[in-house]
């Protein structure tokens, strides 16, 4: 991988199942190009041939539910000129920061014997609570397009054009049926675009894996659920899956603290 | 004679976060440990009062290379709780899916992760400017198997249409047609990679493997199947905890599971084959001949060759599925609800994933236990590192380093899924 002009790349992972690092091998057809392109000087998955940095961008996956990986967080931060969040984990905490709504000590015991050779924070939470981070793709996992789309975009020095709007938008461009009108309680008005509306095309709601668009309305949502007969545990549930501890997903899931007993 | 340490401290070309730690005392391996740092998610805990119907989209996170075999293995387990069968074409389009599954995880591994090792590259495009062809055939494959993906699922890493009883979404004839040409044109590929990489060399290493796997009447496993091992073990899928056992190590985030009366056993492609040898095709058993392979293969390092093998089985098994598919009346078989166990095991590429979830009577998560491939293996990979060092202990430590590493990239190790997994560290005496 000689040429030293071409920009260097990094791919890091944190708390995650490596799905969003996986959509760049997924880029079956764009990934031989992409390695022309840029310098891959650090993706272990992919790789033997480690690099040191410093780093033109750093791709970062997963978060941060161990005091190691919090201190190597501010390390890749350190060696990189752009560091660019890719997925729910890495940008909002994943699914495993539904450990913050309960008792670590509990959990860690739940799942093994000897829960004193574990070692893992009380909560999970995403890279941009512990550096600042250049952009932030949401996802669970991430579109592979997008994903493409901000690399571009960062070695060109331009913004990314990644939509911000709902689902909603993007249901109704590919002509699909709202599927709320049909009865199915979906998260598509309040969660962030990108998918292409996958789930609304596979008749069943958008189940919010993007995470919440700017200002969404989730109060009003969530009275549509309860009026589609929703019970207000279902509700916290849905509000409650791959971006819990978004802002906007975490105060509705709370609106429903009293109404039940929290999953 | 001092005591030497070699130590790999971040594995590479492997999934998720471990290390490999070697202690050398005397001339001997005293001890071959793969720590597993991966850190632990706690997805048993986070199920606990989640709903039947979100379990499958939740479960499938704890993997973005093999979701469905989890989401297989919890709507099996959930259906089997609320005493459902999901049977005929609704059946088979799970089998379907999950080739779709097979096809790319192994072409990933076989191409991307697991060739290099054998040709001296650091990577699969360090390893294209040579090899071009043969990499450009294996992205291939891997986006064929990820257009089954695609069309039965929604995407290639957590597919959205999967549902307990069924499917949200029927694909219909029309909408199959095209992938069934994509898998006639990459069939050829699958082929010539099996020849490509049985022409590799093998370390000489032969291990004393007890397999364990899924056994069924008729058809190579995915779904469905008594749990058989090479020494005798034949059980219900439920009877697991009467002959298996996890155990919780230091050294790991990930458990290790055990026979409990012999200790490690292998699970994944060597076992499935040798489990089930006489379910493959004739074709893909002349396939097999011809690339050097008996019945039974005990060499782990040829682990690569069975899985190429598989791909060329799972590309013909679902050309035969797309062949045969009709359109049922409806996507889902009706699951109401009820109190009770139920178990789910199927096989994930890397080999069988275990799951058992106790539900109420509204169908929420009371307890949940998923015991994933990579978990079940680690035992046996540190028992293959032990004996792999060993052969090669006079030597340097940056060979022993480069065995061993390959040693466990043979096992196609999934440590996201495993934490409840690796660096190499080669202690000298």
């Amino acid at each position: 991988m000689a040429g030293r002009a071409r920009p260097r790349l990094a791919v890091w992972k944190f708390a995650s199942c490596d799905g969003c690092q996986l959509s760049i091998l997924d880029c079956e057809d764009e990934l031989l190009a992409l390695a022309e392109a840029v310098h891959i000087a650090n993706f272990p998955e992919a790789s033997s041939a480690v690099e040191e940095g410093p780093y033109d961008i750093s791709l970062v996956e997963g978060s941060i539910i161990t005091a190691h990986d919090a201190e190597r967080i501010v390390k890749v931060r350190q060696q990189s000129r752009l560091l660019v969040t890719i997925g729910a984990c890495a940008t909002a905490g994943g699914i495993q920061a539904l450990r913050n709504f309960g008792d670590i000590g509990e959990m860690v015991a739940a799942v093994y014997a000897s829960p004193q050779y574990i070692s893992t924070l009380a909560t999970s939470t995403p890279i941009a609570a512990h550096v600042a981070v250049d952009f932030e793709l949401r996802g669970c996992p991430v579109d592979k397009a997008q994903l493409l789309e901000v690399i571009s975009a960062l070695l060109a020095g331009r913004k990314p054009a990644i939509a911000a709007h709902s689902v909603c938008i993007e249901c109704k461009r590919r002509g699909i049926t709202c599927v709320m009108v049909q009865g199915t309680p979906c998260l598509g008005p309040v969660t962030h675009a990108g998918c292409g509306a996958i789930c609304p095309s596979f008749r069943r709601g958008c189940y919010g894996c993007f995470g919440p668009m700017e200002t969404p309305n989730t109060a009003a949502l969530a009275g549509q659920w309860r009026r589609l007969g929703a019970a207000p545990r279902e509700v916290q549930r849905a509000f409650r899956t791959f971006n819990a501890a978004a802002e906007p997903f975490l105060r509705q899931s709370q609106a429903h603290d009293d109404q039940d007993d929290p999953g | 004679m001092t005591t030497k340490t070699i130590r790999v401290e971040y594995l590479t070309r492997v999934e998720g976060e471990g290390a490999l730690e070697l202690r050398i005392d005397g001339g001997r391996v005293a001890s071959a440990q793969l720590n597993i740092f991966e850190p632990p998610r706690l997805f048993e805990a986070l199920l606990r009062g989640r709903g039947y119907a979100e379990t499958p989209d939740i479960v499938s996170r704890i993997c973005g290379i093999c979701p469905i075999a989890y989401q297989m293995g919890a709507v099996h387990a959930i259906e089997n709780a609320f005493g459902v069968r999901v049977e005929g074409q609704l059946r088979a389009l799970r089998r379907l899916i999950y080739c779709g599954e097979w096809i790319e995880s192994h072409a990933l591994h076989v191409v991307m992760l697991h060739a290099p090792d054998f040709l001296g590259f650091a990577d699969a495009i360090q390893m294209a400017r040579e090899h071009g062809d043969m990499v450009r055939n294996g992205l291939a494959l891997k986006k064929a198997g990820n257009e089954l993906m695609r069309l039965l699922g929604g995407r290639e890493i957590h597919p959205v249409n999967v549902k307990v009883g069924g499917f949200h979404r029927l694909p219909t004839r029309a909408e199959l047609a095209p992938v069934a040409g994509s898998l006639e044109r990459v069939r050829e590929h699958a082929v010539a990679l099996v020849r490509w990489v049985a022409g590799f060399t093998f370390p000489d290493c032969e291990r004393d493997y007890e397999f364990v796997g899924l056994r069924h009447a008729g058809e190579y496993p995915f779904n469905e199947g008594r749990l058989v091992s090479s020494r005798g073990i034949d059980i219900d899928i439920a009877d697991f905890d009467s002959e298996f056992e996890e155990r919780h190590v230091a050294h790991s985030t990930a458990l290790h599971a055990v026979v409990r009366r012999r200790g490690a056993y292998l699970v994944g492609p060597l076992a499935r084959y040798a489990l089930n040898f006489e379910r493959l095709p004739a074709a893909v058993r002349a396939l097999a001949a011809e690339a050097g392979l008996g019945p039974v293969c005990r060499n782990p390092f040829r682990s690569i060759v069975v899985r190429a093998l598989e791909i060329v089985y799972a590309v013909d098994e679902a050309l035969r599925l797309i062949a045969a598919y009709e359109p049922p009346d409806y996507a889902a078989v009706a699951a109401p609800p009820r109190a009770g166990s139920g178990f789910g095991c199927t096989e994930a590429p890397r080999g069988i994933c275990w799951h058992r979830y106790d539900l109420d009577a509204e169908g929420s998560i009371v307890r949940a236990r998923i015991v994933p491939p990579t978990s079940q293996n680690q035992p046996s990979i540190e028992a293959d590192l032990a004996a792999v060092a060993t052969a090669v202990l006079d030597q340097s430590d940056e060979t022993i380093r480069d065995r061993c590493e390959r040693c466990i990239r043979n096992y196609d190790p999934c440590i996201s899924c495993a934490a409840h997994f690796l660096k190499l560290s080669i202690h000298r005496a």
